[in-house]
């Protein structure tokens, strides 16, 4: 029935940016997670998301999260001799993650699911409200 | 159905396209953040225009006249329309999630409105009917 893919459709986007809170949890969490090896550091992870065509309606769209790719940015070299995870020369690697960054995608993320929580509940209760007509 | 139709009048259409609306409306605050995706709306008054020019056609035909099969686009698919974004952003996508949420507010209310007309009209026959 078509009043129910307003639900798919907010539901996709609730899924979609769920994704994407995990990613920036995942990135702040490992933001000083550092290593001996610039190849083996943990890398920023970033969802990419796809508008997606929802079945048997040409004007409306879900969104998809096409995967999560790992950023291409060089890792920041410290020096830390003391450091045991240091390599030959002293250095270690850690990623190079920038926080400020990765609080606003987390706030621009939840506004983003809370504008669509506000769209399924405004849906519900129109639902809701067909349901009951004449009673 | 044409019976029923005539009762309810242009709600039950109303409530249909308000319906589709808000699918539209829907769709643009989901991909608020999808690069290159453009914000749509449906026309309401190309609707409007469409349904009124074929109802003279729906009366010389009432069984043609009937819901189409899924109850979908026909009319609402051609008066779908790209938004003109008030401001642009680098990445391609054109949804302003105010004007989007905005939007899906009055299309929330329009259904509302209709709604209320039919449950209305509803009740006034259920008295016509059962005289209490």
């Amino acid at each position: 029935m078509s009043s129910f893919r307003i639900f798919d459709i907010a539901g996709s986007a609730l899924s979609a940016q769920s994704v994407r809170l995990n990613t920036v949890a995942s990135n702040m969490a490992n933001a000083d997670a550092v290593s001996g090896d610039p190849n083996k550091v943990y890398r920023e992870r970033l969802p990419v998301f796809q508008a997606a065509p929802v079945a048997g309606s040409a004007d409306s769209a879900a969104v998809k999260v096409l995967g999560v790719v790992e950023s291409s940015a060089p890792p920041d070299k410290r020096y830390e001799p003391g450091n045991p995870l240091a390599d030959g020369q002293g250095y270690v690697y850690a990623p190079n993650i920038n926080s400020v960054e990765q609080m606003v995608n987390m706030i621009s993320a939840s506004r983003a699911y809370q504008g669509s929580v506000e769209v399924m509940n405004t849906a519900k209760s129109l639902a809701l409200q067909t349901l009951n007509i004449g009673k | 159905m044409a019976g029923l139709d005539s009762l309810f009048g242009i709600h039950a259409e109303a409530l249909r396209v308000q319906q589709q609306r808000m699918n539209t409306l829907a769709s643009n605050i989901a991909n608020a953040d999808t690069p290159g995706y453009k914000a749509r709306d449906i026309d309401f008054t190309k609707v409007l225009e469409r349904a009124v020019s074929d109802a003279s056609a729906v009366d010389a035909a009432p069984v043609a006249g009937d819901m189409p099969p899924g109850g979908d686009d026909t009319g609402v698919a051609a008066a779908t329309v790209y938004r003109v974004p008030v401001q642009p952003s680098v990445d391609g996508n054109t949804v302003d999630v105010q004007v989007e949420q905005a939007a899906f507010a009055d299309s929330a209310m329009h259904y509302q409105a209709s709604l209320s007309f039919i449950d209305n009209r509803l009740r006034s026959l259920m008295t016509a009917i059962t005289g209490s």
